[in-house]
């Protein structure tokens, strides 16, 4: 079985970010990049199915800039086996990086696609869904538990009233949630193997899809701040604000 | 513009997180003179479901698919019923709670619009504010799409009044189940006679200050005396001290009650991001450098295992 994994190279989840001055987005030069931590997670979950003889080849997919090649490297140093990047220099939003997606699922032939849930640049948990119906594939998202056999995979999620699981009939999509694994980290042999192994480059030409934007970002701004608060002496004091001046008890 | 909002049920009730996305979908549909709201209704046996939609204020009408195989309605079949509407209106909308995150993208892929998730301001018919980056940037975002697919962050929007309205019902046929690639196995629902996270007005959570999952009774026992939800930090969670669904955060649930009480909790980017629009934030912390008191608007620096018995005590 062939598992293809998708990987985007954001702003590491550390770095307390800064709007750009003239409100066009986020400030991203200079600043910490790294794998999104949910497709840390897909890219571990791959790479253990690999390990567990279900998986006969991981393919690590990111799409972006050249320095997305830098994130590619880390899933081939967690055990991904090749990688396809495709290039592009705009930013790319999540139905045309499904479309990206989907054309890639039908070259390689794949029959398991696991995605990070979210990327947590721009929070919009939507392009694994999207494959989904793309291919018109059964989808299991926010992933805490994922069991394959045969041709099915047995999935529990994670959804807002506590746990769900649903079975779906292989090929299909699966999203990682927190829960699901915990990545490891590559070691320095690995990293060094992972320099041999190789990173195709397309073009969202070659794959005939077109990337342009759908939604226009017409500016990005700061949050409105919250006003500073007060450190109270003791618990008395506490509920005699809470009561007296929030009046929210 | 006809604006569709997807209704979340559990057959018998309507979660009140519809109600919500009925108020943004009100918003959108104000934009453009002659504009309805419809909300749909997917389930099996859920007549009871239906006649609670159709009294929501500025719901014009409901429509109901009733039918035994939507019992556990599936992105899957829910997707095609969406998009099949989508013709008659050129909105579809839903809370963005696990549910209509799931599905959501989906029936957008299937029209081939870019979704606009989280929305959390409707500045014109095609206008919206989302947040990016855990909520430390807000975009405001213009779709090019003649559909609109969107999700709502319902604590952006007030809940829809109910009770005062009367829609009509029409009951749309059930396509019948074709040979469905997925299926629904099991729920693993977790029970609580406290008030549900995303609906309560007063919240404690607690974080990895609370070194284990029986401590976190202590909170119970303030819970129940100030009628609260309890809630935890991804780090809790991870360390198994409480189930999934009790996560405030960026990934998990967004929450913004009146009262927030954030006990043993440091304040990571992530969490800040589910909770920093609450009315009052309260942090107990041992660690005064704790990020977490940057946004409280009161601080107690001190051991949570002394101040949370006398708070119980005192309140």
């Amino acid at each position: 079985m062939k598992v293809l994994v998708a990987v985007k190279r954001v702003v590491d989840y550390n770095v307390k970010i800064r709007v750009k001055t003239d409100l066009t987005g986020v400030e991203t030069q200079g600043v910490k990049m790294s794998m999104n931590p949910f497709d840390e997670i897909a890219v571990e979950q791959a790479v253990r199915l690999k390990e567990a003889g279900i998986a006969t080849e991981v393919i690590a997919v990111s799409v972006g800039t050249r320095q997305a090649q830098e994130t590619l490297r880390t899933a081939l140093a967690m055990g991904a086996d090749r990688a396809i990047h495709v290039l592009s220099d705009t930013v790319v939003q999540p139905l045309a990086v499904a479309k990206l997606l989907t054309a890639i699922v039908e070259r390689e032939n794949a029959d398991l696609v696991v995605l990070g849930k979210q990327a947590i640049d721009d929070d919009s948990n939507q392009t694994g869904q999207m494959l989904a119906a793309l291919l018109d594939w059964p989808q299991g998202t926010f992933a805490s538990r994922l069991e394959i056999t045969d041709d099915q995979a047995l999935v529990t999620r994670e959804v807002d009233g506590g746990l769900e699981t649903i079975r779906l009939t292989l090929p299909a999509v699966i999203t990682t949630d927190l829960r699901l694994n915990e990545p490891r980290y590559a070691s320095l042999p690995n990293i060094m193997r992972a320099k041999k192994k190789p990173i195709a480059t397309l073009s969202p030409e070659d794959l005939d899809v077109d990337i342009r934007p759908r939604l226009e970002v017409l500016r990005v701004d700061e949050p409105i701040s919250r006003t500073d608060g007060v450190i109270v002496a003791d618990v008395t004091e506490l509920i005699d604000k809470l009561k007296n001046e929030a009046k929210v008890i | 513009m006809n604006v569709l909002v997807l209704g979340e049920h559990d057959n018998v009730e309507l979660k009140p997180q519809t109600l919500n996305a009925v108020t943004a979908a009100r918003q959108l549909a104000a934009t453009q003179a002659g504009s309805t709201v419809a909300l749909l209704v997917v389930g099996a046996d859920c007549a009871a479901v239906a006649a609670a939609a159709a009294q929501i204020e500025g719901v014009d009408k409901v429509l109901v698919v009733d039918a035994a195989h939507h019992r556990h309605p599936l992105a899957e079949t829910l997707a095609p019923i969406l998009t099949d509407l989508a013709g008659d209106h050129s909105v579809v909308m839903a809370a963005a709670t696990t549910t209509g995150k799931n599905v959501m993208p989906r029936v957008a892929a299937l029209l081939d619009v870019q979704q606009i998730s989280d929305i959390i301001a409707v500045i014109d018919g095609e206008t919206f504010k989302r947040p990016i980056y855990a909520g430390n940037a807000i975009a405001t975002v213009k779709s090019l799409d003649a559909i609109k697919v969107i999700t709502v962050r319902t604590t952006a929007f007030d809940a829809a009044p109910t009770g005062t309205a009367a829609a009509e019902i029409h009951t749309l046929d059930a396509a019948p189940v074709g040979s469905s690639k997925a299926a629904f196995v099991s729920a693993e629902l977790t029970r609580s006679e406290r008030p549900e996270l995303t609906a309560a007005t007063t919240i404690i959570s607690g974080g990895r200050g609370m070194a284990s999952g029986e401590n976190f009774h202590l909170l119970d026992a303030l819970a129940d005396k100030l009628g609260a939800a309890v809630g935890a930090s991804r780090a809790a969670v991870d360390a198994g001290f409480v189930p999934n669904d009790y996560q405030v955060g960026q990934t998990g649930k967004v929450v913004a009650p009146q009262l927030y009480i954030a006990v043993g909790i440091s304040g990571a980017i992530q969490h800040l991001a589910g909770m920093k629009d609450s009315k009052v934030i309260v942090a107990i912390n041992k660690d005064q450098e704790a990020p977490i008191f940057k946004i409280a608007d009161y601080g107690l620096v001190g051991d949570l295992f002394d101040v949370l018995p006398e708070l119980s005590e005192k309140l």
